[in-house]
């Protein structure tokens, strides 16, 4: 009696599941096709189908010269956050302090302090200091937006580790410096590499911040792209929007991938 | 467990001594000291001096003005609706993901986790093809005969709470699945074995025991929201202003910083209150969510 009760709020929750899946990821994939059109204007369907607007975007030294500064500024951020952010994970690990709710509130500061008010403080600061527009400048504020994520990662993967792996090291002979290196950051390494790509994509993605530190000569390609939509809807941007979107894709199956193999080794 | 952890920590304090500990944490506090607080704290400190002398008029202009009332309260109502509409989807989108496996159950957190990882302006990039008047939406609805001529959607609330509900569900729906994924099975037997209807069950089982994850999703997107640039930015227009753009606006327009950080000042000052109040839940859902990883 009860089971035949259920089955149709059964077959509601996954009509409705599979409803908001579409909402979440067709606006995304709808800007697929419409970036492979050949009309002048945006059109879904395409009346005709072109590789024109990726031809423009290759020929264009604007927006070539924005991607470029944009992988710079997010490997740069990359390489800052996680030399960082791991130090930092390891001394709050091995110092006690990692459990501590007002320590892991400061840390994740930078995160919740809402996008503009970060953006505009730092557009103030580096105005005074003449930071404006420079790859340091977006470097300092990306790896400080960035610094959470990582922490956080490497801390999770550190709390895994049982201290006492490093005392054997010790008493097999090894100096403490490779004790740390050998041991704690090769076992901690899935957790350092999810927290450098969190930084990657953070820096890569990061709108607000480049919104107001960015100068005409130097725009990353979020504001770049900001701008390109604030004045006209030019297609090109459809191109550079489905080519970060065939990224995106690449991110979450690595992660995906890389979740499965550490599920799949003895734990 | 208690113990060996005792020993453990004992044993390695040694290992990691006051010098090492302070070099390795030594970086990040001077970054966030020096490139986070203190430009924050400038900022603040900005919106104290009116022509160069401290005074208050800044915050008596936010309370004075109707044109800012008005956009503060927009905020507050884009920013509850957001909510409200992320949790209404959000909650029953979770409880699904609780009943699937295998693959499904990966396509769907690959389907959640994607827009995530998606550039913010790709995905409102995509809002405002699809809202514009030549866009997709309003050929459906003139196809469909529901209007003869293009609607405005682009630039009005509806547009901007849309796009949020879109950036901001993922927040909502990962806390709220790591709740409810941690509660045993066993108890929704139990309640069924003692008599209990679902609508009983979800009332006394369900919702007490997921409740972290729910007021950590709903703070999470209710902040979020408040602060969100991008999106009100790209979908809003003029007749849609809040606080996060009116404080560009008097930044890049008017260049009245003192006044933009007297905004900034309000926002964060509302942001904290909402994340101490809510604080224990948020700490109690993040415990969960560590236990069920």
């Amino acid at each position: 009696m009860r089971r035949r009760k259920i089955r149709w709020p059964r077959i509601l929750l996954h009509g409705f599941g599979i409803l908001m899946l579409a909402f979440l990821v067709l606006p995304i994939l709808l800007v697929i096709p419409m970036s492979f059109g050949g009309g002048d204007y945006l059109e879904f369907p395409p009346s005709s189908w072109s590789l024109r607007w990726y031809r423009a975007y290759f020929a264009d030294a604007e927006w070539l010269a924005s991607t470029w500064l944009s992988v710079r500024i997010a490997a740069l951020t990359m390489v800052c956050a996680t030399v960082l952010g791991t130090a930092a994970a390891l001394g709050l690990v091995r110092s006690g302090l990692s459990g501590k709710g007002y320590v892991q509130g400061i840390i994740a500061a930078p995160m919740i302090a809402p996008a503009i008010i970060t953006a505009v403080a730092f557009y103030l600061f580096f105005s005074r200091v003449g930071l404006v527009g420079t790859t340091f400048g977006f470097v300092l504020a990306h790896t400080v937006l960035a610094l959470p994520l990582v922490i956080f990662a490497v801390m999770a993967s550190l709390e895994k580790i049982d201290p006492r792996l490093e005392m054997v090291a010790l008493s097999l002979g090894a100096s403490l410096r490779v004790s740390i290196l050998l041991v704690t950051l090769r076992l901690a390494l899935p957790g350092i590499l999810i927290g450098a790509l969190f930084a990657f994509v953070t820096s890569f993605d990061e709108a607000t911040v480049s919104y107001f530190v960015a100068t005409s000569g130097t725009k990353p390609l979020p504001k770049k792209m900001f701008e390109g939509m604030e004045w006209e809807l030019s297609p090109i941007i459809a191109a550079v929007a489905t080519m970060l979107t065939v990224l995106s894709f690449a991110v979450v199956a690595f992660i995906a991938f890389q979740q499965k193999r550490r599920g799949n080794t003895p734990a | 467990m208690g113990a060996k952890d005792g020993l453990a920590a004992r044993r390695s304090r040694p290992l990691f001594g006051p010098w090492l500990l302070l070099a390795l944490l030594a970086p990040t506090v001077v970054l966030f000291v020096g490139s986070f607080a203190y430009p924050i704290g400038m900022l603040m400190g900005e919106s104290l001096f009116v022509k160069g002398a401290v005074s208050l008029d800044n915050y008596s202009r936010i309370v004075d003005r109707p044109l800012y009332v008005n956009t503060l309260l927009r905020t507050l109502r884009v920013g509850g609706l957001t909510t409200l509409i992320c949790l209404g989807v959000g909650f029953p989108l979770a409880w699904w993901m609780t009943r699937l496996r295998g693959l499904a159950f990966n396509l769907v957190i690959a389907c959640i986790l994607l827009p995530l990882w998606t550039s913010i302006l790709v995905r409102s990039y995509a809002w405002v093809v699809l809202f514009q008047p030549t866009g997709l939406i309003n050929k459906a609805l003139m196809a469909l005969g529901l209007t003869n001529g293009p609607v405005t959607l682009l630039y009005t609330e509806g547009a901007v709470v849309t796009a949020m509900v879109h950036v901001l569900l993922p927040y909502m729906v990962l806390p709220i699945y790591s709740a409810l994924h941690n509660i045993p099975p066993n108890l929704s037997r139990a309640a069924q074995s003692l008599g209990a209807g679902a609508v009983t069950e979800f009332l006394t089982v369900i919702l007490p025991l997921s409740r972290a994850g729910v007021v950590a999703g709903c703070v999470m997107v209710f902040v979020l929201s408040i602060g969100f640039f991008v999106t009100p930015a790209l979908l809003g227009g003029p007749r849609t202003l809040m606080i996060s753009t009116l404080i560009n606006q008097q930044i890049s327009s008017v260049l009245n910083w003192s006044f933009g950080g007297a905004l900034g000042a309000t926002l964060l000052v509302a942001t904290l209150v909402i994340i101490l109040v809510f604080n224990r839940a948020i700490s109690a859902s993040r415990r969960n969510r560590g236990q069920g990883a």
